[in-house]
C-alpha cells in the first residue's frame, strides 16, 4: 500500500478534517435555533472547510503521481476494509471547487429558502460531506458509500425545497442513479473477490483479463454515464435541474456532474484500458451526440434553467469527448473542462435563482428587458454567457480547446463534429441573453411585485444586492483567472494525467493473448474499425 | 444438567407464570407493560450473561453455544423493543392485554428454544409453541366488526398447520435416508444423501418449508400481507421482527446440513430467494397500505437473507446473521412511526403520512432512516448488510443470483422512496395536528436512527460476534 502513498505531513490531518467539519458543523445544526443564525452557521462552516482545505492546493507536489496527504486507518479488518483517503492532481482540483462552491450555494439561498433552514443547512452540509468523501476516498467501499449517501441529501434538497414537479423529478433522479449505481457495487464486489483488495491504487495496478474488464467496464461506466449525465441516459438532468432549488441546482451541475467524469477516470480508465479502448468509439460518437443534441435542445427552451441543464448536457459531452480520447490534452481538458463548468454553469443557476427571486418566473418571457433595470445584473449574466460558449479570454475556452487539439490530433473527423457544438452554445446563450437583457418587452411585461420594489411601479425590479454582488464577483474572479492564466491548474493536473495515461498505455501491452476476445467482440471491433477509417480519412 | 445454560429460558418461564397469574386478577395495563418490559429485560442480560457458555442438555437435543446464545439475545431484546414501543397497547381490548403479553411471551419463549434446538423433533415442537401463541393473539384486536382480524387469524393458522405438515413430511423422508433425528449425526450423512439421492433434496427442501413460512419466503408467503394488515400493529410489529430472527438461525443450521458444496439443493434455495425478491418487491410497489407494504417488503428481505444463507461458509452465515438483526432494526423504526400515526390502533396509509415532516420532524426521519436502510442505501445498516451478503454470495460464484439482487435493490427503492416522499411532501390543505411524543418514545426514535446508522458503519463488532457464532455451527 506505502508505495502509492505519500502521507499526510501537515501539522493537522487535513483530509478527515475536511470531511468531518461538514459532519460535525451539520450535528451541531440540529441544536440550533433562528435562521439567521442557522445560516450563518451554515456558512461559517462552510467557509471554515475552504480555508482548512486551502492547503491542498498550496502544499500540491506536483511532481509525483502518488496520492498525497494520505491517511490510513483500520474500519473493517473482517473484509480488509481501511479508511483510506488521499489526493492526487486529478481529484485535488474537484475537492477545491466542492470546498469553494459550499459557501456559496449557502449564500444564493440566503433569501431564497424561505422555511426550515435547520433541515436545509443540515442536509447541505451532509451533502458537502459526501461529496468530498467521494473524491478523497481510495477504497472503493468507501467510494461507493459516499457516491450513493449523497443521493439521499439531494434527493431531499429537490423533494423538500423544490419547485411545482418536485415529486417527479426527485424521484426520477434518485431511480435513475440508483439503478446506474447498483452494478458499480457488483463491479466493486467482483473486483474484490478477484484481487483480495478494496484499495483503489492496487486495483489499478492489478491486470485482468479482456473478457473481466469488458463486464467491469460496462458496469462501472453505466453507473458514470448516467451521473455525468451521457446522451442517451441524460433525461433525469433536466428534471432534476428545473426543480431544484438555487442550491440545488448549483450543487448538482457544478460537483455532481463531475462525479460521472472522475468515475470514468479513476475506474473506467486505469482498471479496464483494453476495454475502454473496445469501447472509445461508442463513447466517443455518444459525447459527439451529447455535444450536438444538448446544443440543439437547449436552442428551443423558453424555460432558462431548462436551458442551461440542456447545456449542461452538452458541456459533459466535451467532457467524455475528453476522456475518451485517451491521450494528455484531452484528458487535461475535460478535467479543466469539469473546474469550468463547475463555476461558470454554477454561477448561471445563482443568476436565474436571482431573477427567480424577483419575478418568480423562470420563463425567458417573463424575464425580459432587464437591462435597463438591473445593469449590475446583465453585466455579470454578460460575463458568464461569454463564459459558457467558451469565448477566448475565459475559463471555458481553455478546456475546450485543450479538448479539440485533442481531438484534431487524434481523429480530425471527431474535432469537426465536436465544432458545430460549439456553433450551437453560442446561438443558445446569446439568444438568452439577447431575450434577457434587450427584447423589447412590450405585452409581456409581467414582472410581478417584488418586495425591493418601489411601491407602485410594478416594472421595476431591484439590483442585486452586496451578498449577490459578493456571490457573482468571486466566480467572475475564477472565470477571468482559468481564461488568462491557466498555468497553474494545468501543472497541478499534469502528472496525474500523464502518468494515467502511461497506465491506459502499458495496460493495454499486458493483455493476454489477443485472438481470443477477437472472436467475441469480432462485431465490436469491426464497427469500430469502421468509425476508425473514417476518423482518419 | 448445569442450571445457568438455561436462565434465559427460566427467566421467560418465569415470566409466562408470572403474566398467567396476572390475567386472573386485574392489573392495569400499565403495570402490565411494566413487569413485561423489566423481564424482558432480564431475559436480555441473562442471555448475555451466557453468552460464552456451551453445552448440551435434555437428550443431547439442546445446544447452548454462541450461536444460540446470539439469536437469543437478538430475540430478548427485539422483545423489549416490541412491547416498549406500543405505547399502552392501544390496539387490543384492555380486559385482553394480560393474555396478549402472555402469549407474546409465549411465542418468544418458542423462538428461544428453537434457537438452540438441535433435534429434529424438539426443532418442530419449539417451532409450534412459538406458532401456536401467535394463532391467538393475531385476531386480538380491537375493532368494530371481527372481519379483518378473524380473516388474518384464520389464515394464519391454516398456513401455519400446512407448513408444519410439509415440514414434519419432510422430517419423515430425512430421517428415512439417514435414520437419525439429530442434527449432529445429519451433518454426516446429508451431504452424501444429497449428492446421490434426488428424495434427499426433496425432503430438506420441505423440511425447510416450516421456516420459510415463519421468514415469510417464496413459497410460503401468501399468508404475509393479509395477516399484517389484520393484525394489530403491535402483533405486526413482533410478527415482522422476532419469527424471523427465530427461523433464520434454524435455517442457517439446516442448511449447514447440506455442507458447502454447491449443489441441486443450493439452487433450489437460490431460485425461492430470487422469486421471493421479484414477488414482494413488484407487489410492493402498488401497496397503499403501510402495513401491506412492510408485508411485501418482508418477503423481498426475505430473499436476500437466504442469499446470506445459502453462501455457507464464514462470510455467508454471518452475513445472514447480521442482515436479520438490521432488518429487525429497520423494520422496527417503521413500525415505530406507524404507532405513533395511529393512536387508535387502526391501520396507516400514505395519506396519512403526508406532511409528517410538519407533524412530527423525528418521526418522519426515524421512517426515512428505516426506509432508505431498507432500500440499502449507505451509510446505513441495510447497505452494509446487503454488501456483505453479495460479496459472500460472489465468493461463491452465485454471479447471476447477485446481479438480480442489485436490480431487485434498485425496484425497492421506489417504494421505499414513495414512503420517504409521502412523509416529506407538503400537504398544506390536510392539516392535522401536531403527533406528541413523550420523552421516552423520543429516545427510542433517536436510538434507532442512531442504531441504523452506526451499526451500518461500524459493523466489525457484531460481524466478529457473528463469526464466532457460526464456527460453532
Amino acid at each position: 500500500m506505502e508505495q502509492y502513498l505519500i502521507y499526510n505531513t501537515l501539522s493537522y490531518p487535513i483530509l478527515s478534517a475536511v470531511l468531518v467539519i461538514p459532519l460535525v458543523g451539520a450535528l451541531i445544526t440540529l441544536f440550533l435555533k433562528g435562521d439567521g443564525v442557522l445560516k450563518s452557521w451554515g456558512l461559517l462552516v462552510t467557509l471554515v472547510t475552504a480555508v482548512v482545505s486551502l492547503p491542498l492546493y498550496m502544499n500540491f507536489d506536483p511532481t509525483t503521481a502518488k496520492y498525497q496527504f494520505a491517511e490510513v486507518y483500520r474500519w473493517f479488518p473482517a473484509l480488509h476494509l481501511h479508511f483510506s483517503v488521499g489526493v492526487d492532481g486529478i481529484s485535488v482540483l474537484l475537492v477545491l471547487l466542492t470546498t469553494f462552491v459550499m459557501p456559496l450555494c449557502i449564500l444564493c439561498s440566503w433569501s431564497y429558502i424561505k422555511e426550515r433552514f435547520k433541515e436545509f443547512i443540515f442536509v447541505t452540509l451532509l451533502m458537502e460531506a459526501a461529496m468530498l468523501g467521494v473524491f478523497i476516498c481510495l477504497n472503493t467501499v468507501l467510494f461507493y458509500i459516499f457516491w450513493e449517501a449523497m443521493l439521499i441529501p439531494m434527493y431531499l434538497l429537490i423533494a423538500v425545497w423544490g419547485g411545482p414537479r418536485k415529486d417527479y423529478a426527485s424521484i426520477k433522479f434518485f431511480i435513475y442513479t440508483l439503478t446506474g449505481s447498483v452494478f458499480l457495487l457488483v463491479a466493486i464486489i467482483a473486483l474484490f473477490i478477484k484481487t483480495g483488495t478494496f484499495f483503489i491504487p492496487e486495483l489499478m495496478a492489478h491486470h485482468y483479463s479482456y473478457q473481466y474488464q469488458m463486464w467491469i467496464f460496462l458496469a462501472c461506466a453505466l453507473a458514470f454515464a448516467i451521473k455525468i449525465p451521457m446522451f442517451p441516459l441524460h433525461t433525469w438532468l433536466p428534471a432534476a435541474h428545473v426543480e431544484a432549488p438555487t442550491a440545488g441546482s448549483v450543487i448538482l451541475a457544478s460537483i455532481l456532474l463531475k462525479m460521472g467524469g472522475y468515475g470514468f477516470l479513476r475506474f473506467c480508465l486505469p482498471m479496464a484500458p483494453a476495454a475502454t479502448l473496445t469501447c472509445m468509439p461508442y463513447l466517443l460518437a455518444l459525447s459527439i451526440m451529447s455535444i450536438i443534441f444538448g446544443g440543439y435542445l437547449a436552442l428551443g427552451q423558453s424555460d432558462i434553467k431548462k436551458l442551461i441543464a440542456y447545456s449542461s448536457v452538452g458541456h459533459m459531452g466535451f467532457v467524455t469527448l475528453g476522456i475518451f480520447l485517451l491521450n494528455v490534452q484531452g484528458i487535461k481538458g475535460a478535467m479543466l473542462q469539469m473546474i469550468n463548468h463547475g463555476i461558470t454553469t454554477g454561477a448561471l443557476f445563482i443568476c436565474i435563482g436571482i431573477i427567480y427571486e424577483r419575478t418568480h418566473s423562470r420563463e425567458i418571457k417573463d424575464n425580459s428587458a432587464l437591462g435597463m433595470m438591473m445593469p449590475i445584473y446583465v453585466t455579470f449574466l454578460g460575463v458568464f454567457t461569454l463564459s459558457s460558449f467558451a469565448f477566448p479570454g475565459t475559463n471555458s475556452f481553455v478546456g475546450e480547446l485543450l479538448v479539440l487539439i485533442g481531438a484534431f490530433s487524434k481523429y480530425k473527423v471527431v474535432g469537426f463534429l465536436a465544432i458545430p457544438g460549439a456553433i450551437l452554445a453560442a446561438a443558445y446563450m446569446l439568444r438568452l441573453f439577447q431575450k434577457m437583457v434587450w427584447a423589447d418587452s412590450d405585452g409581456h411585461a409581467h414582472h410581478h411585485d417584488d418586495e425591493h420594489g418601489d411601491g407602485g411601479g410594478h416594472h421595476v425590479l431591484a439590483d442585486l444586492n452586496g451578498r449577490e454582488i459578493v456571490t457573482l464577483l468571486f466566480l467572475t474572479v475564477f472565470v477571468f483567472w482559468i481564461g488568462l492564466h491557466p498555468a497553474p491548474l494545468l501543472k497541478v493536473m499534469d502528472t496525474s494525467v500523464t502518468h494515467l495515461v502511461d497506465q491506459v498505455n502499458t495496460g493495454m501491452q499486458h493483455l493476454p493473448p489477443m485472438e481470443h476476445h477477437h472472436e467475441h467482440h469480432a462485431w465490436l471491433l469491426q464497427v469500430g474499425s469502421l468509425i476508425k477509417k473514417l476518423a482518419v480519412f | 444438567m448445569q442450571l445457568s445454560l438455561f436462565l434465559p429460558e427460566l427467566v421467560l418461564i418465569l415470566m409466562v407464570v408470572v403474566l398467567f397469574f396476572a390475567s386472573l386478577g386485574k392489573v392495569k395495563g400499565g403495570s402490565l407493560q411494566g413487569i413485561t418490559l423489566v423481564f424482558a429485560a432480564v431475559a436480555t442480560l441473562a442471555a448475555i450473561a451466557t453468552f460464552n457458555q456451551h453445552g448440551l442438555m435434555f437428550y443431547e437435543a439442546y445446544r447452548v453455544d454462541v450461536f444460540s446464545q446470539i439469536f437469543k439475545v437478538i430475540i430478548t431484546s427485539s422483545l423489549f423493543l416490541v412491547v416498549y414501543m406500543g405505547p399502552g397497547l392501544s390496539g387490543v381490548d384492555s380486559q385482553l392485554k394480560p393474555e396478549y403479553y402472555l402469549f407474546l411471551t409465549i411465542s418468544s419463549l418458542g423462538l428461544v428454544f428453537l434457537s438452540s434446538a438441535v433435534e429434529l423433533l424438539t426443532i418442530l415442537l419449539s417451532l409450534e409453541i412459538s406458532s401456536y401463541a401467535l394463532y391467538i393473539v393475531i385476531p386480538l384486536r380491537r375493532q368494530d366488526g371481527y372481519r379483518v382480524q378473524m380473516e388474518a387469524g384464520i389464515k394464519y393458522v391454516l398456513f401455519g398447520a400446512a407448513s408444519t405438515g410439509i415440514t414434519l413430511f419432510g422430517i419423515s423422508y430425512v430421517f428415512g435416508l439417514s435414520h437419525s433425528t439429530y442434527l449432529s449425526d445429519l451433518v454426516k450423512s446429508i451431504p452424501g444423501l444429497l449428492a446421490g439421492q434426488p428424495l434427499a433434496v426433496i425432503g430438506m427442501v420441505m423440511m425447510l418449508c416450516g421456516f420459510f413460512y415463519k421468514l415469510a419466503m417464496f413459497p410460503m408467503h401468501f399468508w404475509t400481507p393479509d395477516v399484517y394488515e389484520g393484525a394489530a400493529n403491535e402483533t405486526t410489529t413482533f410478527i415482522a421482527t422476532l419469527p424471523k430472527v427465530g427461523a433464520v438461525a434454524l435455517l442457517l443450521r439446516l442448511v449447514f446440513l447440506a455442507g458447502v458444496e454447491v449443489g441441486q439443493f443450493t439452487w433450489v434455495l437460490a431460485t425461492f430467494a430470487v422469486l421471493s425478491m421479484t414477488v414482494g418487491n413488484l407487489a410492493a410497489l402498488v401497496q397503499n397500505d403501510l402495513k401491506r407494504l412492510l408485508a411485501y417488503s418482508s418477503i423481498a428481505h426475505a430473499g436476500y437473507v437466504m442469499v446470506g444463507i445459502l453462501s455457507v461458509g464464514e462470510l455467508g452465515s454471518s452475513a445472514a446473521i447480521y442482515y436479520i438483526m438490521g432488518y429487525v432494526l429497520m423494520n422496527l423504526a417503521c413500525f415505530y412511526v406507524i404507532y405513533h400515526l395511529a393512536p387508535a390502533g387502526e391501520n396507516v396509509t400514505f395519506a396519512d403520512l403526508r406532511g409528517l415532516h410538519r407533524r412530527s420532524p423525528l418521526l418522519a426521519f426515524t421512517l426515512g432512516a428505516g426506509a432508505f436502510g431498507m432500500a440499502g442505501i449507505p451509510p446505513t445498516v441495510g447497505f452494509t448488510g446487503k454488501f456483505i451478503v453479495f460479496t459472500a454470495a460472489i465468493q461463491k460464484g452465485f454471479y447471476a443470483l447477485v446481479i438480480l439482487g442489485v436490480i431487485n435493490a434498485a425496484i425497492s427503492a421506489f417504494y421505499y422512496l414513495k414512503m420517504v416522499r409521502a412523509a416529506y411532501s407538503q400537504e398544506d390543505e390536510l392539516q392535522k395536528s401536531k403527533v406528541a411524543l413523550g420523552m421516552t418514545a423520543r429516545l427510542l426514535g433517536v436510538a434507532l436512527i442512531l442504531a441504523i446508522v452506526l451499526i451500518g458503519i461500524f459493523p466489525q463488532g457484531f460481524i466478529d460476534l457473528a463469526k464466532q457464532a457460526v464456527a460453532v455451527l
